[in-house]
């Protein structure tokens, strides 16, 4: 699998990152439309990363995140999820739900939870099915789960297939924030090493060097 | 006294004052060794419970199973003058952070780390002292080299000690 992590060059990388930008686009466009206000995002961080250093990007193994994770099956299988911080799934329920912000008290209702699964399973369901379409490659999201914990605690269960073959993954994380700032978060995807070859060549795009 | 940062897969160990740290274990496994007499502690971050799930070569990395991971981090205190008949362990971690892949034998790695840990622990006829494991929560441990105090801490119940 290193070997095949050489053969990415930064051809590949931008086509990845497009891949970020199309998916967590759709994604964000959806997120505007629930909240009624502007959401912008950054231009997706491909990277390579070692498993350590992956929790660093959403503030560290010990921050505490609203995490909605997916299992993608299909042609292109991998681990998708979404990444909110505490305050940000607070503020979010006060605008979707339209309750009068009170105090946080870090706990969450049972109705809340199931708000923030859904607005969830409706971002990643939008990023896959974007994705899909860009592609031609079926894309299967299983039934998404919410957790709210350590992140990473949380990252670590994506990587666990990983483990098997490698210490590094290749993540394609793209952060979104609202206007204000007031809810922001990530969207990451891991897909499985295997998942490249299919990714690409759906693309047209080689993987033996640099183009 | 130092703190000594143990990473996702892999493996270490202390002397007294020094205290080992590992952060945001799920599903991972925190196996804790101590031998009282000589105060050396020692901890692996196990991710998966055993070294023939690897697919290849460059996935061999010693800390990252509990067959391999235990067995070296043993190796490594007797080194460093702790005697394995005076090993106790404590366990921690193997959550099971998203309750709906239940059914999915690989991602029910949680419990299936604790299991090859207890086993692998057993063989080499450690002791298990303490165990918080199970549940679906992420923990961070510290380990006090000079008392052999394992500190758990949670999100929602804050910090325990065993």
């Amino acid at each position: 699998m290193v070997d095949f992590y050489k053969k990415i060059g930064d051809f590949q990388l931008d086509v990845l990152r497009e891949v970020g930008n199309i998916g967590a686009g759709h994604a964000a466009t959806a997120l505007a439309k629930l909240l009624q206000r502007e959401v912008d995002m950054k231009v997706p961080l491909v990277k390579i990363l070692s498993f350590d250093e992956i929790a660093d990007f959403v503030g560290g193994a010990e921050t505490v995140v609203v995490t909605v994770f997916l299992r993608v099956e299909g042609d292109c299988p991998g681990n998708m999820f979404f990444i909110i911080d505490e305050m940000s799934a607070h503020n979010l329920l006060t605008q979707l739900l339209g309750v009068e912000a009170g105090e946080w008290s870090g706990q969450l209702s049972e109705m809340e939870l199931s708000t923030l699964l859904e607005i969830g399973n409706i971002l990643v369901g939008s990023y896959l099915s974007s994705l899909a379409d860009f592609t031609g490659l079926n894309l299967q999201p299983s039934v998404p789960s919410l957790a709210i914990d350590m992140a990473g605690a949380i990252l670590s269960y994506g990587l666990i297939e990983l483990g098997r073959q490698g210490d590094v993954a290749l993540t394609i994380d793209t952060a979104f924030f609202e206007g204000s700032e007031e809810v922001k978060g990530h969207f990451f995807l891991i897909p499985d090493p295997e998942t490249f070859y299919k990714l690409f060549s759906s693309l047209g795009v080689p993987l033996d060097g640099n183009y | 006294m130092e703190i000594i940062k143990i990473g996702m897969a892999d493996l270490g160990w202390a002397k007294a004052p020094d205290r080992l740290r590992t952060t945001g274990l799920g599903s991972c496994v925190g196996v804790v060794l101590y031998d009282a007499l000589a105060k050396i502690a020692g901890m692996a971050h196990v991710m998966l419970p055993d070294s023939s799930l690897a697919k290849s070569s460059q996935a061999a990395a010693i800390g990252k199973y509990a067959d391999t991971a235990i067995p070296e981090l043993i190796r490594q205190m007797q080194q460093a003058g702790a005697a394995p008949h005076r090993m106790t362990a404590k366990l921690a971690g193997g959550a099971q952070m998203f309750s709906f892949m239940a059914g999915n034998d690989t991602l029910r790695i949680g419990p299936r780390n604790v299991e090859a840990c207890r086993s692998v622990l057993t063989q080499a006829r450690i002791p298990i002292v303490a165990e918080e494991t199970g549940g679906n929560c992420g923990r961070t441990i510290e380990m006090d080299a000079e008392t052999g105090i394992l500190h758990i801490r949670t999100v929602n119940q804050g910090v325990k000690e065993v």
